[in-house]
């Protein structure tokens, strides 16, 4: 059974992105046929972060306006042939996606992967509200501070009520992914610390990524973190993180602890 | 520049809420249009005097459209006063307004045929008021039920969400949000913490109440009369805390 999940956070640049590449290929490793899907359409940047810019021929509004079948847009990776792109338009808007294509891609992406992740545009307008429709679990990205927190909070509400499992009565998963976290900021209250995140938010943590070059050099090498350097502190946790969305039970660990004795003095255990 | 306030009564912000008719056209639009006249025939007037909005959000048209469909309906003496689920770029001056936030309301019946017809009836054929039309079926008019003055909320409101009920009190068991509102006609219980907006008595209930285990708020009403996060009592953060109304000033004190 294909599970929709929709990385989403309604604020921009906290690592939605990167957050799709990287739980994309930490579940396709799972050898299971996972599809990344990029919904910033004018605004694309996946197939950046994939290095998949170069290949990219069909995006999903040829696919919803008919000009192309699906399986022409789809881009295979070439590191893990588990792990495919349905690119956004560049040249086009939000507009260019309509609910009725929306759903038609879907349907058909469902028949052929076990994983669909789609990549939220930020804001909470037609792009936003067409990524979260057909979900089944919600990964909501979200940096430590307040503003991020809010606009997490405000998605959170979308996702209760514009999604079609909220529309038909269901419930639909959210997980809380901290990204950007770095914890001896939080213990010196620079940053909202783990804690005060989830009280606010009160949804179920799925994973804490650490604020990391390693992240950054990833992008820019177009390869998804836990595939550049599947060893780094951020790849240990998105890798952790996807497996927890499949359902598997993993200690949650706050990133940075394993660093040694002096990082151990700062270091606090998460209540998960 | 700054203006000295000589009069510094503040100004009363209060809710009214009206049912309004919500029209959902379909394509094609003059199918639609074409049902509507069949109801408009059966029950004359039907749409005189009431608030109509239009909701577009599943309608796949153009602002010419859009603006078209308007005055089609306009000559037809529907008058639209908003339309909801619209994308910005459908709306512009001289159009409706954009409104949002809208609750489910009652169905509204057409009247049926017959009804329609006894309305056109002369005047002294109709039964008087007050008095039960001779041996006929008692009508039941859709009444939205009246019996509870209070609404349970057992989800955490989130930001940008609004709980709107003037009928009575509301009772929160999860915390409101930095930028949700919650507007109750009677008092509000929140039971986790309250970081967004709570307005309480707004339909002029100078008695009623609001209680917070934690209290983070940006800004307090009770009957109109408010109060923002800068005019609290610091001291009362994070507090568990009650507010109430003494003549013109709001009154918080923490609950032990």
């Amino acid at each position: 059974m294909a599970k929709v999940i929709v990385v989403t956070s309604g604020k921009g640049g906290v690592g939605k992105t990167t957050s799709t590449a990287a739980l994309g290929a930490a579940l396709a490793q799972r050898n299971e046929k996972t599809v990344v899907v990029d919904f910033d359409v004018g605004l694309r940047n996946l197939d950046l972060v994939m290095g998949a810019e170069r290949r990219v021929v069909y995006d999903i509004v040829n696919v919803i306006q008919g000009d192309a079948k699906l399986p022409q847009a789809l881009i295979r990776d070439k590191r893990l042939d588990t792990l495919f792109l349905l690119p956004a338009s560049q040249t086009r808007d939000k507009d260019a996606l309509t609910p009725e294509g929306v759903e038609r891609v879907m349907t058909d992406l469902k028949r052929h992967f076990d994983w669909i992740i789609c990549d939220s545009p930020a804001g909470i307008e037609r792009g936003a509200t067409l990524a979260m429709r057909h979900a089944d679990m919600a990964v909501i990205v979200t940096n430590p501070e307040v503003s991020s927190v809010r606009d997490s909070d405000r998605i959170i509400g979308l996702l209760d009520s514009k999604t079609v499992k909220a529309e038909s009565g269901e419930r639909i998963e959210k997980h809380l992914l901290l990204t950007r976290y770095d914890a001896v900021r939080a213990e010196r209250g620079d940053m909202l610390k783990v804690e005060d995140v989830l009280e606010i938010l009160s949804i179920p943590l799925v994973g804490i990524i650490p604020e990391s070059t390693d992240v950054l050099r990833a992008s820019n090498v177009g390869a998804p973190v836990t595939l550049a350097d599947k060893t780094s502190a951020p790849a240990l946790a998105y890798l952790d993180a996807a497996r927890r969305l499949a359902g598997e039970t993993v200690p949650m660990t706050i990133p940075g602890e394993k660093r040694g004795l002096f990082s151990k003095i700062f270091g606090r255990r998460v209540a998960a | 520049m700054t203006e000295t306030l000589t009069d510094t009564r503040p100004i009363r912000l209060k809710g009214r809420s009206f049912l309004a008719l919500m029209l959902t056209p379909e394509l094609p639009i003059e199918g639609w249009l074409a049902r509507l006249d069949d109801l408009a025939a059966r029950s004359a007037g039907f749409f005189l005097g009431r608030p109509v909005v239009l909701d577009v959000e599943d309608l796949d048209i153009t602002k010419a459209q859009l603006q078209e469909l308007i005055a089609q309906l306009g000559q037809r003496n529907v008058w639209i006063m908003g339309i909801e689920g619209a994308r910005p770029s459908l709306l512009g001056p001289g159009m409706p307004p954009a409104m949002k936030g809208g609750r489910p309301g009652p169905d509204f019946e057409p009247p049926a045929p017959e009804e329609a017809a006894a309305a056109d009836a002369p005047a002294d054929l109709r039964p008087a008021a007050g008095e039960k039309p001779p041996q006929l079926t008692p009508v039941t008019e859709p009444q939205p039920s009246r019996a509870t003055h209070s609404i349970i909320i057992t989800e955490p409101v989130r930001s940008g969400q609004s709980v709107i009920y003037p009928e009575g009190d509301v009772t929160i068991l999860g915390s409101v949000a930095s930028g949700a509102e919650v507007i109750a006609g009677g008092s509000i219980h929140i039971y986790g913490a309250l970081r967004g907006r709570a307005l309480a008595g707004s339909v002029g209930n100078t008695s009623a109440r609001i209680f917070c285990r934690k209290l983070e708020a940006e800004l307090l009403a009770i009957d109109g009369l408010y109060k923002t996060a800068e005019d609290m009592d610091k001291r009362l953060r994070g507090q568990a805390v009650q507010f109430w109304l003494e003549g013109d000033s709001i009154m918080a004190e923490a609950l032990s």
